[in-house]
């Protein structure tokens, strides 16, 4: 019985249909009022909320506060751009990769890393992700800071021409589909139940009998593993590939996504990287200085709305 | 590697780590007393540097300028943490990342509304030569002028700590805060006092650095996080930790600049020597911050118990 | 009311803020063919923003002095700030291509930051006109007709240093660079023309600070001559600890004409004084555009202009000269590309013409920092120009004609 979260949104699928039927309208409309630019924003709002969602399974459901998630971001990019670069574009084996070295990436760091706790769990993600982050600048042979250019994208057969920007925006749909109606299953499921359980209080957990360190980790690697595919995703939107994805204030700007949107709620990743990104989008079209404008909403969510958007959408719980 | 060159080296690591101690010093007994992870504490080595670099200009003197810098920067960071900073005290870790992470949002800006995104900053002529150390060695007396600042702040903030009774309840406070405050330390003003000597502190290197570096929206980013490695590895809540992990950190990177990129060489074209060797370094300080969590989390010189 | 009810209601509510937003973006219009549009990006922040201020500012200029037009026809240029950022300058140039439909792209500093960018240019069949970066892959393989240079290729200030340090007599010298693709274009091209040996070829992180470990480096080797290529922030600050670290008094130091321009002069001062460099254009050249360039830029701004400026300023003449050529007809690609390559406008640096690559064929002189007639540090021409009609060595290897 979980105690802190308000139960997830996603029961609700009138909420959903809509906001399914308004995405898949949403390029038309943009090609109607010649306005392709805003497919790729969208495009791009979809990737983040992917990666912002992975980042939500750790933090929300897990309890896990990783300071150094954008590290699988990049690591997914770079494992499809790469290749890519050297002439293999095949999307199924590309994408797969991704996942696998984002994954296995996870099991190390996570192995590790959760062998710690509280500040220091924070501290060691962090460590981790900047190693990463040298390593990428470090192999100029692949750009280094300079970055890759990637001069094709994905090649998934089936004539889909993902250069075509209606194209991608309805495969980034898809996989943002796929990954939160998968993220409901796996908050339900006894797996779901159990980690729950384990943010709540893992000594209890732990003398229930769930073998807490394993779930942990399997936890950190299903959400590395997500994070690459955002990754994957993220280097076809744009073309281009630099150590900067891994960054600590790209960790940053994922974790303020989830805190924007609702840490662990189902809708809490696309509701925050919606919520940031159209922010962005509509901010710096009025003033250079938007990022002031975002640091007092985000403090004020911080310190008066922490649950996020989501939280001030769903109904308030009483506490039992 | 000829002497003379290991002597200028190892001078240059000095310098940089005396600075970097200067703001893990402070972030270090923040972290440690408060139990705060404050990211905001780059922003105050960014408007320290700004304010002085405003004054230097202002009254055209750089030494009045620095001196007038350091303690505005220090009430400034008081009237921050009396206000805001106080509330997240009590609140988990994540919620103190991304309050303080707002808060470098909003100090970048509002730097960049006041003074633009960048200011220039000269070092004073007087300082602008070299001075000759030994023969065939010269060193820029602006650097020595760095490094004798921050030995004699080193010192002081030792005495302070270890010696006044101003100390106690600090190294009391990083012990053990719920013992402190029963035994009737008013821990308010101490937080207070302790967070305006970090930010003056910071305020410090900022102003020295700026000539060296540029004073520029951001520039307290990369620094920060070098300042949590070298925390981390010294020992939270300690400042002699601080001054180790500093001066590691600090010989590490100039390695990493100069010996690694020559071992590089012998095998790898220039452009990928060149790129490999600082990036194997900052990958070296990182494994060491990630070995001593493992091992050793309370770090190398553990305040607490 | 039941959950469900309310969270419906809620749930419209939130569509309805979203089509809202929408309005407030104000989605473009449809596009106008009676005017030039071109989109500016360039790093407008930071310590090395002194060039995409000079770039701007004489871009800027030349639309004035024509009336705000450029071609005969009303100009709009949308300037941003790529923040030294090669990820911010690739979506600002896919805002202005995608959202904003601009004719021509120009103004980017930094070949880092350029070569990220321009394949949204190239996808999009917009032409790039560079006012600055041109690196060696776009002058040779990867040449793009939609790329034009009207800058020089990047390699060619420091063939010219090289070909001079020869001259000199050098026989042994260091060399420093940024590590990126400029910086690897410029050692080569000294590499190319200088005949002594190389002591040792330093490339240090592009953005990059604080020398005190390089310079350790430089004392201990006991160069002949010094060769670096730092501009903006990079030499200003290493120009400035040279001198403090004592080393001005035993190193001859060489720089192309990025090192030693009015950006790093202004705040360096005289120590810069009788610094030798490189460049396909100095205040001091004789022709009636030039002076007139030069004043007008002083008139303006209060401030002499840089060769990053004038480059700003003969960018925009060119695209000037061929919206003129075109009368119009902005739509048709091919005819713009003809009209670039066959543009007839006076650039501020004497003769102009493009290479079969659209890199630019020109003069390179030695330059010299001393004071001019009012006492201010300037670059005056030395002597007969080091090179002429000078190409670039990676011409053959283009597929265009």
């Amino acid at each position: 019985m979980t105690m802190a979260a308000p139960r997830p949104l996603a029961l609700n699928t009138f909420a959903a249909g809509l906001a399914l039927a308004l995405a898949i309208a949403f390029p038309f409309a943009m090609q109607a009022l010649q306005a392709e630019f805003y497919i790729s924003v969208a495009s791009r709002i979809g990737i983040y909320a992917i990666a912002a969602t992975s980042l939500n399974l750790l933090l929300g459901y897990g309890g896990l506060v990783s300071f150094g998630h954008a590290a699988f971001f990049g690591i997914g990019a770079y494992c499809v751009g790469v290749p890519i670069a050297e002439g293999f574009a095949n999307g199924w084996l590309g994408f797969a990769l991704a996942m696998a070295v984002a994954g296995a990436a996870a099991l190390a760091i996570g192995a590790i890393s959760l062998r710690t706790r509280g500040v220091y769990f924070i501290m060691i993600t962090l460590a981790f992700a900047q190693m990463l982050y040298y390593l990428a600048n470090s192999i100029k042979a692949y750009g280094g800071d300079e970055g890759l250019n990637i001069t094709s994208r994905s090649d998934f057969g089936f004539g889909l021409d993902l250069k075509d920007d209606t194209t991608f925006y309805f495969v980034v749909l898809v996989v943002l589909a796929a990954v939160l109606t998968g993220l409901r299953r796996l908050v339900s499921s006894r797996f779901g139940r159990a980690i729950q359980a384990i943010r709540d209080d893992d000594v209890r957990a732990e003398s229930i009998g769930y073998p807490t360190f394993r779930f942990k980790l399997l936890l950190f690697v299903i959400a590395g593993a997500i994070g690459g595919l955002a990754g994957a995703l993220m280097v076809n939107q744009q073309n281009y590939v630099n150590p900067s994805l891994l960054y600590w204030t790209q960790s940053g700007t994922l974790m303020i996504m989830v805190i924007l949107g609702g840490v662990g709620t189902v809708w809490g990743g696309l509701i925050g990287a919606a919520a940031l990104l159209i922010l962005e989008e509509t901010l710096s079209a009025y003033t250079v200085h938007w990022q002031f404008y975002v640091g007092w909403i985000l403090l004020l969510v911080v310190l008066f709305a922490p649950r996020g958007l989501a939280g001030l959408m769903a109904r308030r719980r009483p506490l039992p | 590697m000829s002497g003379l060159l290991l002597i200028e080296q190892s001078l240059n690591g000095l310098q940089f780590g005396l600075m970097l101690f200067l703001l893990a010093a402070g972030l270090t007994l923040v972290f440690g007393i408060m139990d705060m992870i404050n990211l905001a504490h780059g922003s105050m080595y960014m408007v320290g540097a700004f304010v002085a670099a405003w004054l230097v200009e202002l009254t055209g003197s750089f030494v009045i300028g620095v001196i007038l810098a350091v303690p505005l920067t220090g009430l400034f960071g008081m009237a921050m943490e009396s206000t805001l900073l106080r509330t997240l005290y009590a609140r988990d870790h994540l919620s103190q990342v991304l309050a303080t992470f707002a808060l470098i949002l909003i100090l970048n800006e509002s730097v960049r509304m006041i003074w633009g995104s960048d200011l220039p900053m000269s070092a004073p002529a007087a300082l602008a030569g070299p001075v000759e150390l030994m023969p065939g060695l010269s060193y820029p007396a602006y650097r020595l002028l760095i490094i004798a600042v921050g030995l004699l702040l080193a010192l002081a903030l030792y005495v302070l700590v270890a010696r006044t009774r101003i100390g106690a309840l600090v190294r009391a406070g990083a012990s053990n805060r719920e013992m402190a405050m029963t035994m009737g330390v008013n821990i308010a003003r101490l937080f207070t006092a302790v967070f305006g000597v970090g930010a003056a502190l910071c305020a410090v290197a900022g102003a020295l650095l700026g000539p060296l570096f540029a004073v520029q929206v951001g520039m307290g980013e990369s620094i920060l996080i070098l300042a949590f490695v070298v925390i981390v590895i010294g020992g939270i809540g300690s400042v002699r930790g601080a001054l180790v992990g500093s001066l590691l950190v600090g010989m590490v990177d100039t390695l990493g600049r100069t010996v690694m990129p020559h071992l590089f060489r012998e095998f790898l074209p220039p452009q990928m020597a060149s790129a490999a060797g600082p990036a194997v370094a900052s990958v070296i300080v990182y494994l060491l911050m990630a070995v001593v969590l493992f091992v050793k989390p309370e770090g190398l010189f553990p305040a607490r118990g | 009311m039941s959950v469900r009810h309310s969270f419906r209601l809620r749930s419209l509510t939130a569509a309805c803020a979203a089509a809202g937003l929408a309005g407030l973006w104000g989605l473009a219009p449809a596009q106008a063919a009676d005017k030039v549009k071109v989109g500016f990006v360039s790093t407008l922040s930071g310590p090395s923003a002194g060039l995409g201020v000079d770039i701007r500012d004489g871009f800027l200029l030349a639309t004035k002095l024509s009336g705000g037009k450029l071609g005969g026809l009303p100009a709009e240029v949308i300037v941003s700030d790529d923040q030294f950022k090669p990820d911010v300058g690739k979506q600002l140039f896919e805002k202005n291509i995608k959202r904003d439909k601009v004719d021509f792209m120009t103004g980017v500093v930094f070949s880092n930051i350029m070569l990220a960018s321009v394949p949204e240019a190239f996808s999009s069949k917009t032409f790039y006109i560079s006012p600055n970066a041109a690196p060696s892959n776009l002058a040779g393989k990867e040449c793009n007709p939609f790329f034009f240079a009207v800058s020089w290729p990047n390699d060619a200030y420091h063939e010219a240093a090289g070909a001079h340090a020869t001259r000199k007599g050098y026989k042994n010298a260091y060399l420093l660079a940024p590590n990126y693709q400029a910086g690897k274009d410029s050692l080569a091209g000294f590499k190319r023309h200088f005949k002594g040996k190389i002591g040792a070829e330093v490339y240090t992180k592009l953005g990059q600070l604080d020398y005190s470990a390089e310079l350790a480096e430089i004392r201990a080797a006991k160069p002949e001559v010094l060769y670096v290529f730092l501009p903006g922030g990079m030499g200003i600050n290493f120009i400035k600890q040279f001198v403090g670290a004592g080393l001005s008094k035993d190193t001859t130091l060489l720089v192309p004409g990025f090192g030693s321009d009015q950006d790093i002069i202004r705040p360096v001062g005289d120590s810069m004084l009788g610094l030798f460099d490189a460049a396909h254009w100095a205040l001091d050249l004789d022709n009636a555009a030039n002076k007139k360039f030069v004043a007008e830029f002083e008139k303006e701004y209060k401030r002499l202009p840089s060769l990053f400026a004038s480059q700003g300023y003969d960018a925009a003449l060119l695209i000037d000269a061929a919206v003129r050529d075109l009368k119009g007809r902005l739509d048709d690609k091919d005819a713009v590309r003809k009209a670039l390559r066959t543009a007839k406008f006076a650039s501020v640096r004497g003769d102009f013409k493009f290479n079969s690559n659209h890199y630019p064929i020109q003069n390179y002189y030695l330059r010299v920092v001393g004071k001019d007639g009012q006492g201010r540090l300037v670059n005056k021409t030395l002597g007969e120009p080091i090179f002429r009609n000078h190409g670039d060595a990676y011409v053959q290897d283009c597929s265009m004609k």
